[in-house]
């Protein structure tokens, strides 16, 4: 076990939100046509609401935060935010598009002692990935700034979202991140949009590609292990198990300050515009209610042989219309990593060799 | 001996958790943890107050550790700390400007 893990652990167990992520705006100059957000602006929280959520949360014991979007270079006042964030000392972590980052934000950022800036890159070719941000341009600038931000000695990471107009460019921008001398990683999850709308949903790739993702060794490492079989028999500490860090020692703030377990998990927790976030975060009903689940709890999940190894991602679940009920994205990650269907998949009656990848199910209203 | 005086890089992240001080040095990612007693130590190191006063007002008073055990460990702390770049050490006492945030408690 890491230090770092050890020290998660010990989070869990005094009830502390060690990482918080924070989109401080939802605007955009990108749209991208996967994005699950609206990107005009209801009422987003102002500059001293935000600071004054930061002490909250520095008071709180949040270490980890990531400020997010939205595209957070287009509040005026990030710098004044990243700058009120690290003087609370916050390991201060930013997901970006970076078309705005050139070398005075990037040696910014690197003055202001930021951990890590991750970039989003969907492919290595400019009319793919133009195509999909709806930005011309957008790979030229945010190469560009990668650069820039490398150059200054930065941690970058190229996040590469997978979805059908990309599914095949991931070793193009693997590439492209080992020519810039940053970090890669891959993200086949698409997730419906906040306002319920599935339709993004028939993005995702197909199982015949999430195959090929999940056996291809520059991806996911060790291939036999992460396409292992699921152990028989899930024992007591798999059942007793929470599923994620989401409302446990996750949370998530939206730019209008809602609270949510994740940023993938919109189940509404309380507002800070409203409530300390101290206070939404211990005594929450939706939040605790999140807390009490364990992998025995879920009806489906717990008698699937994939229990103790899947990703099954609540907030994804909780979007198909129960908490407690199956992701089925995730039931098809782990059925594409394997070959065995999961519990969900037999009961629907899903044979191996055919099938949609993906049963939308309605939400329940 | 001459006097020492320690200071908190600013380009650190840290906090407490449950009486042990988190820090994650923004220079290369590397993350420690303090025990209780160097964790009094860093919230004490103001640039300000002389090495040898740390160890007896913060150390040994609160810890009740005899004062030649605790200016050794102390010193051992402080130089481990120094070689990472998150504790700044000096022979006088730090100018303001070059000092971080307080630390909170």
């Amino acid at each position: 076990m890491t230090l770092l893990q050890e020290m998660s652990d010990r989070a869990l167990e005094l009830g502390v939100p060690m990482s918080v992520h924070f989109d401080i705006t939802y605007r955009c100059n990108e749209r991208c046509v996967h994005c699950y957000l609206d990107h005009d602006d209801y009422g987003e929280m102002r500059t001293d609401e935000i600071k004054r959520v930061l002490d909250e949360l520095a008071a709180a014991g949040t270490f980890f935060l990531t400020f997010s979007g939205g595209e957070v270079l287009m509040r005026r006042d990030f710098f004044e935010l990243l700058e009120y964030a690290r003087q609370l000392l916050f390991n201060v972590r930013i997901k970006t598009n970076a078309v705005m980052i050139r070398e005075p934000e990037a040696r910014r950022m690197l003055a202001l002692g930021v951990d890590q800036v991750q970039v989003s890159i969907y492919s290595h070719r400019p009319e793919v990935h133009d195509a999909i941000t709806r930005l011309p341009g957008s790979l030229r600038r945010s190469s560009e700034a990668i650069r820039f931000l490398k150059q200054q000695g930065l941690r970058v990471v190229i996040a590469n979202v997978l979805m059908t107009a990309n599914m095949r460019d991931h070793a193009g921008v693997q590439a492209l991140a080992r020519e810039l001398g940053v970090l890669y990683t891959l993200d086949p999850t698409i997730t419906p949009k906040m306002d319920g709308d599935r339709s993004i949903l028939n993005l995702r790739v197909p199982g015949a590609e999430l195959d090929g993702v999940f056996h291809n060794e520059s991806l996911v490492g060790n291939v036999e292990e992460f396409c292992a079989p699921p152990p028989p028999g899930a024992d007591e500490e798999v059942m007793e198990g929470y599923p994620c860090s989401a409302g446990h020692t996750l949370a998530y703030i939206s730019p209008y300050g809602d609270v949510f377990p994740c940023v993938q998990f919109p189940l509404p927790s309380g507002n800070v515009r409203q409530q300390k976030f101290i206070d939404i975060w211990r005594n929450s009903s939706e939040l605790n209610e999140v807390r009490s689940i364990r992998a025995k709890d879920l009806p489906v999940c717990s008698t699937c042989s994939h229990v103790g190894t899947c990703t099954r991602c609540p907030g994804l679940a909780y979007m198909e219309g129960n908490m407690r009920g199956p992701s089925t994205a995730d039931c098809e990650k782990s059925f594409h990593r394997t070959g065995i269907l999961s519990a969900n998949m037999l009961r629907q009656g899903r044979s191996s060799t055919s099938g949609p990848l993906i049963h939308i199910q309605s939400l329940a209203v | 001996m001459s006097e020492k005086y320690i200071a908190r890089s600013s380009a650190i992240a840290s906090r407490l958790l449950g009486g042990e001080m988190m820090i994650m040095s923004a220079a290369d990612s590397t993350f420690f943890t303090l025990n209780p007693v160097a964790t009094v130590v860093w919230q004490v190191a103001d640039g300000r107050t002389p090495l040898s006063e740390i160890v007896v007002r913060a150390v040994c008073t609160e810890f009740q550790v005899d004062p030649d055990i605790a200016q050794r460990d102390v010193e051992r702390f402080v130089e481990d700390l120094s070689k990472h770049g998150i504790l700044l050490v000096s022979d006088r006492p730090f100018p303001n400007s070059t000092l971080g945030p307080p630390e909170a408690a």
